[in-house]
């Protein structure tokens, strides 16, 4: 552990402002605490304010939508009547998608699963604290690694003709090859997609799957999960 | 003129005796008593007294943390009213639901409303998530508050869940059938698991009830206590990540 030794011991501001305090900068510690606090405002009135203009606006448009829309309400429940389709709530239609392609043991349990749990590991990941950009080192080792993870997945998706998965897919993998092989230059675009760190693309990527599948799910699909186009 | 005598007959009221034991301070004009005015208050005592410029740009946060509580604050109140016309009996529920639109005064209103909050927080939390991952808010120190986030996500989509079946139509009927029918694919533990959930093979009676008690007992208390700590830890973790290259460039 040859971190130890690159601690860094420091007094914080002025004393008679703020209390004194030690800060231990270690190299994993955020760039962020190194940085001076800047400009401060007290919370009381600056924050609380905003808080309730902010609570106010809401109720208001809540109010007025809820004059406008009316919550919907169908016959009573009946066991032996079954709607086809019989959709779950808007949030689970991305998963009922996923249903659809795979196995209910890898849609239904599995991906949700790692889903989860690749949620609550984020922060205890060997984290990017400066946010280095996916290509910036080792591109070439990177673009093999990253193609060869890509290929796995759209053989996976391919084997289930899961291509409401492999469009959002495929959408992402041609933007970060762009910004692999797109030269840096006078557009905003692409030296924006060159300073995206991995784990940008991979959220990226995980929110326009989820969003492509609750969309389908919740408009584009009828009887017996056929393909419908909403407004025939 | 009238706000400054309103400002005036205010400060004077802040002064009076009866005030001052109620909120334990005068009116805050100095620094130290808006401090107090924060943490003397238990409403609000789990805020930070002094906030960063650069947290209270809109773009730092576009206040999604603060509509997701908003919303829960609006779920509670419209929830608490909805229960006093609300029977988690079959087939009561659902004329209930018919009292709501014929015979309650404001009754659609009331529904509509909680409906809609209970939509907006699902949207809300999500977005708010991800705003936070984007900003890298995840990062150290902030790691173990995003994972009560986490749960937090998962309470807000169990809740709007639970909530989905007590109104005993078709659609609640329905789509509680497919959700639970997807934990039966849970190998082992599948039928046990939905077993305990629904009080039974099938959703009747029974599934109805536990609905009601998750819905407005244990998933509300597991709600409030992890948007406890969740906003304690915010405060305690040193306030909002400051992203340099966003909010200390100007």
């Amino acid at each position: 552990m040859n971190e130890k030794s690159s601690y860094e011991a420091g007094f914080g501001s002025d004393a008679l402002k703020e209390p004194r305090r030690i800060v231990f900068i270690t190299k994993k510690t955020s760039a962020k605490v190194k940085g001076d606090v800047g400009r401060q405002f007290m919370s009381y009135p600056q924050l609380i304010l905003r808080e309730a203009i902010a609570f106010e606006l809401l109720a208001l448009v809540l109010v007025l939508l809820s004059l406008l829309w009316d919550a919907p309400l169908e016959q009573l429940a009946n066991p032996l009547l079954t709607p086809n389709p019989a959709k779950a709530p808007w949030y689970f239609l991305g998963l009922q998608e996923l249903l659809h392609y795979f196995p209910p043991v890898v849609a239904g349990v599995l991906i949700p699963g790692l889903v989860i749990v690749a949620l609550v590991v984020i922060p205890y990941f060997n984290v990017n604290i400066e946010g280095e950009p996916l290509w910036a080192k080792q591109p070439q080792r990177r673009l093999r690694i990253f193609v060869g993870g890509v290929v796995v997945l759209f053989v996976f998706f391919g084997l289930y003709h899961a291509w409401t998965v492999i469009l959002p897919t495929a959408a992402i993998t041609a933007l970060a090859l762009a910004a692999y092989f797109l030269p840096s230059g006078r557009r905003n675009f692409t030296d924006f997609l060159r300073s995206r760190p991995l784990s940008w693309w991979v959220m990226t990527w995980f929110i326009s799957v989820a969003i492509i599948l609750t969309v389908v799910g919740t408009f584009f699909r009828g009887p017996g999960w056929s393909w419908v186009w909403p407004w025939r | 003129m009238t706000t400054r005598s309103t400002h005036r007959a205010l400060d004077q009221l802040r002064d009076t005796r009866v005030w001052k034991s109620i909120f334990r301070r005068g009116p805050a004009r100095t620094n130290r008593t808006r401090s107090l005015a924060v943490f003397g208050n238990l409403f609000l005592h789990a805020m930070p007294v002094k906030v960063r410029e650069e947290s209270l740009r809109v773009r730092a946060t576009y206040y999604l943390g603060s509509f997701s509580f908003f919303l829960f604050v609006i779920l509670s109140v419209t929830g608490i009213l909805l229960m006093l016309y609300y029977h988690p009996a079959v087939p009561m529920a659902y004329r209930d639901m018919k009292d709501l639109q014929f015979v309650v005064s404001n009754g659609v209103f009331l529904r509509n409303l909680h409906r809609l909050a209970a939509q907006a927080m699902v949207i809300a939390v999500f977005w708010h998530m991800f705003h936070v991952f984007y900003r890298g808010g995840y990062k150290p120190p902030h790691q173990f508050n995003w994972v009560v986030g986490v749960g937090l996500l998962l309470v807000t989509l169990f809740l709007s869940y639970t909530g989905y079946l007590l109104p005993w139509d078709q659609l609640a009927f329905w789509a509680i059938t497919v959700g639970t029918n997807i934990i039966s694919y849970v190998p082992f533990l599948g039928q046990p698991m939905r077993f305990l959930l629904l009080g039974g093979h099938q959703i009747g009676e029974n599934a109805l009830l536990r609905f009601y008690v998750l819905h407005i007992v244990i998933l509300p208390l597991a709600a409030v206590i992890l948007i406890g700590i969740h906003f304690w830890r915010v405060q305690k973790d040193g306030g909002l990540t400051v992203r340099e290259d966003h909010e200390r460039k100007i």
